[in-house]
């Protein structure tokens, strides 16, 4: 079951619980998300023990707990750890082990499970973690024998945070965690059939920049692998991206890896991005893919994909490439590697790329950058969602700011108009789409960067899904700020309802909601309440000026939709601007209604 | 496109490529869990089980060697293969349909049951399919039969009018031709 390495027979003897303490301690671990429970309780019990090598953060709830582990490795790079019981403990932590696993998220969560003699018997609080968890993690363990026990451990760690990274859960009965064994940190962790390939192939790389060299129309796409190999990762970007001067677009989850100021940035592409850049992307005649995976949100209509274009994939996982799309030249290989081989041959060559074709590529860019497809009808009256993230951007610049999301019109607009110029400054629920991240997130981030001004950017809906994290919040004094775009609607829902079932907004509106000030109040946080255009920069201040939690009521106008937009079963040249939006009903296939 | 044949926001089947039929050759840690991984990512990502058999075959090392036979589209079995390698716990995958010549066989046991002439029929087909005689009573016989599975279909087809009463099959197992190893 485990590597070969160290057999648990050396080293010093203690219980199963303390050896879970020590093998977080020797992994570098400082913080870690959980909530006790009986098949936990000796962990809970090493914890009291230990010498504050470890900080314990009580969440409200394990899904917290997870989100809270997945922002809190998103902006460090490091393994996000979680702690929690067995039963419900561990299905209540299955949305966060997804969520970790479709965004490619190092997460490693030890669970608590029934004494071995009582599993499989229906014991109190007994479920089959493991079985639960097998689709949604990475890998997971049910150890059932102390020996075995620091191995696994380590070996966790390894596979959460090597390769396409992803949550391991490594479940340990509390038999195990009473019983003693012999604990050491294995020299090395080797796992004979895990090994990941981080160094693309040499000859493919050489073909790639000889692809890049004569494209006449090339583009780079970009996506969260950059993110997750690394900030070496995204300086090699920017340096190859400097020495070709192609035009880059990126992800939803790539946001950051390169710069959003530098003139060569067209904005995020897919379902809401830029004109620009599904323009470029239908165009483009060379798409350079680096970490990124076709997503149906990025792809739209998969037979009109960039027809003219060949394709390089670069990815860390080959069950990424070829899955959505045939592309010509695939090499797989962790991004920081390929970048770093791909940027040495250029210099090594020194390389030009075809000037003359790249300038009039560029021109065209500009010609669709004029049509400046995020341009929204501004209003004195109400505030528009798209004019509060303008805001909260130009007055954060500069303060070593931090952004999470919840999942909806407020992300995709966060997305658009809060620009990012370093990596890891953005977490967000890309491939499960899981509202009620982003509160529990900003916990993790708040934590792992107790100076960092930490937004949560959220709506109204998603943000009730974890409210209860606000007490953890408050509790470890994280000033986390809660800036919800309150248009009193699932917006995405209400937006999809108005567009292709003909404005029957069946159980969207979001009734009943509570006065967010006095919700702020009730946990001891602060709460502000903006509605007025002409107060928010004022209100925004106030906000950042508080060392505390702040619950920023931002009431928006509740009729806005969210542009530019491809409409299901369209492809990239087909999208929608903000001002098409009265004929939109008529763009939308019959089939393309069942495949929102 | 409006009045449109295809499409959608998630990628169309893809009807242009033909289904075809793959064996895989999957090595793995025979550890607990191991078999629900693979068959899981199967039920999991939609694709098809026509045969699973799965056996330790090296005991020092712990590894079993699973034979999957699935059918799919070329896209799809390339994309089989690496959610397979994906696996923590699975060594290699071996595509035998294309890695060279392979062998493939099954086993089955077939219970006939019949009198008089239909037992001398029973023992005559056996005898002409090399199937051996495992069990034989007054009333019945078990014949054992090892070979490629349209054989064995032939053979149950035949028994059947005989008076077949019950068929076990082992699912296919497959080894690539030559001297080189997996």
């Amino acid at each position: 079951m485990t590597s070969k390495t160290g057999t648990g027979t050396t080293g010093r003897e203690m219980t199963g619980a303390e050896m879970v303490i020590e093998a977080l301690a020797d992994q570098g671990v400082e913080h870690i998300f959980g909530y006790p429970g009986g098949a936990v309780l000796p962990i809970y019990d090493a914890l009291f023990q230990q010498s504050n090598r470890l900080q314990h953060v009580l969440v409200r709830h394990e899904q917290g707990a997870v989100h809270a582990a997945e922002g809190y490795a998103r902006s460090t790079g490091k393994v996000g750890c979680v702690l929690v019981t067995s039963g419900p403990g561990a299905t209540n932590a299955v949305t966060g082990l997804t969520d970790a696993l479709c965004d490619s998220i190092p997460i490693v969560c030890i669970t608590g499970q029934v004494p071995t003699h009582l599993i499989g018997n229906d014991a109190f609080q007994e479920c089959d973690t493991v079985g639960i968890t097998r689709p949604c993690t990475k890998y997971n363990y049910l150890v059932k024998n102390i020996a075995d026990l620091p191995n696994v451990l380590h070996e966790a760690f390894h596979i959460a945070k090597s390769g396409r990274p992803g949550p391991v859960v490594v479940d340990i009965p509390k038999d195990i965690q009473f019983a003693k064994g012999m604990y050491a940190m294995p020299k090395e962790i080797a796992h004979k059939g895990y090994k990941p390939k981080l160094k693309g192939d040499r000859d493919r790389i050489k073909a790639a920049i000889e692809m890049m060299r004569h494209a006449k129309r090339p583009l780079f796409y970009t996506g969260g692998g950059i993110i997750n190999s690394g900030p070496e990762a995204s300086k090699l970007l920017r340096e190859l991206v400097k020495l070709t001067g192609f035009p880059i677009t990126s992800t939803l989850m790539g946001l950051g890896a390169f710069p959003a100021s530098d003139p060569k940035w067209l904005g995020m592409l897919g379902m809401h991005g830029t004109w620009e850049a599904n323009w470029a992307m239908h165009d483009c005649d060379l798409m350079i893919c680096i970490g990124a995976r076709f997503d149906d949100r990025i792809t739209g209509r998969l037979d009109a994909f960039a027809p003219h274009s060949r394709k390089i994939h670069v990815d860390i996982d080959p069950s990424s490439i070829n899955k959505n799309v045939k592309v010509d030249l695939p090499i797989v290989g962790d991004c920081a590697h390929v970048l770093e081989d791909m940027v040495r041959l250029w210099r090594a060559g020194s390389f030009t790329p075809d000037k003359k074709a790249l300038a009039d590529w560029w021109k065209q860019i500009d010609k669709w950058r004029a049509r400046k497809s995020l341009a929204y009808k501004s209003s004195k009256d109400v505030i528009k969602p798209q004019y509060a993230i303008q805001r909260l951007f130009e007055l954060t610049k500069g303060r070593n700011a931090y952004i999470t999301t919840e999942v909806g019109q407020h992300q995709m607009w966060a997305a658009q108009f809060f620009h990012f110029d370093e990596p890891n400054r953005w977490m967000t629920s890309g491939g499960l789409g899981t509202m009620g991240y982003g509160l529990p997130a900003a916990v993790g981030v708040q934590l792992a960067h107790p100076d960092a001004l930490v937004i949560d950017i959220a709506g109204e809906a998603s943000v009730q899904m974890t409210m209860q994290e606000m007490s953890t919040a408050v509790q470890y004094r994280l000033p986390i700020k809660i800036f919800i775009l309150n248009n009193q609607y699932m917006g995405m829902v209400r937006q999809w309802q108005e567009l292709l079932h003909g404005g029957r907004y069946a159980e969207s509106y979001s009734h009943s909601l509570p006065d967010f000030v006095k919700m702020a109040e009730a946990y001891h946080a602060v709460g502000i309440r903006c509605d007025k255009p002409g107060e928010l920069d004022a209100a925004i201040k106030e906000m950042i000026s508080v060392k505390k939690p702040v619950i920023f009521d931002c009431v928006v106008d509740p009729n806005e939709n969210c542009f530019p937009m491809i409409p299901s079963g369209r492809a990239h040249n087909e999208m929608l601007l903000g001002d098409a939006a009265e004929s939109i009903d008529e763009a939308i296939t019959e089939e393309g209604k069942v495949m929102v | 496109m409006a009045n449109g044949t295809s499409t959608s926001h998630y990628p169309a089947a893809p009807a242009a490529q033909g289904i075809e039929s793959h064996t895989l050759c999957v090595l793995v840690d025979n550890e607990p869990g191991v078999l629900a991984r693979v068959i899981g990512l199967f039920s999991g990502r939609g694709y098809n089980i026509d045969s699973l058999t799965v056996s330790e075959t090296e005991h020092e090392k712990h590894l079993s060697r699973i034979t999957i036979v699935t059918r799919g589209t070329p896209m799809v079995i390339e994309q089989i293969k690496n959610q397979l390698e994906r696996l923590v716990p699975i060594h290699r995958v071996i595509d035998m349909t294309v890695s060279g010549p392979a062998i493939q066989r099954e086993l089955a046991m077939v219970k006939v049951r019949g009198k008089g002439d239909n037992r001398v029929e029973a023992l005559r087909l056996a005898d002409a399919f090399r199937a051996r005689v495992i069990d034989a009573g007054t009333e019945s016989f078990v014949f054992e039969i090892t070979g490629a599975s349209d054989k064995i279909e032939s053979f149950i087809a035949l028994m059947l009018p005989i008076g077949l009463v019950e068929v076990s099959r082992t699912g296919i197992v497959a080894i690539q031709r030559g001297p080189e190893g997996m």
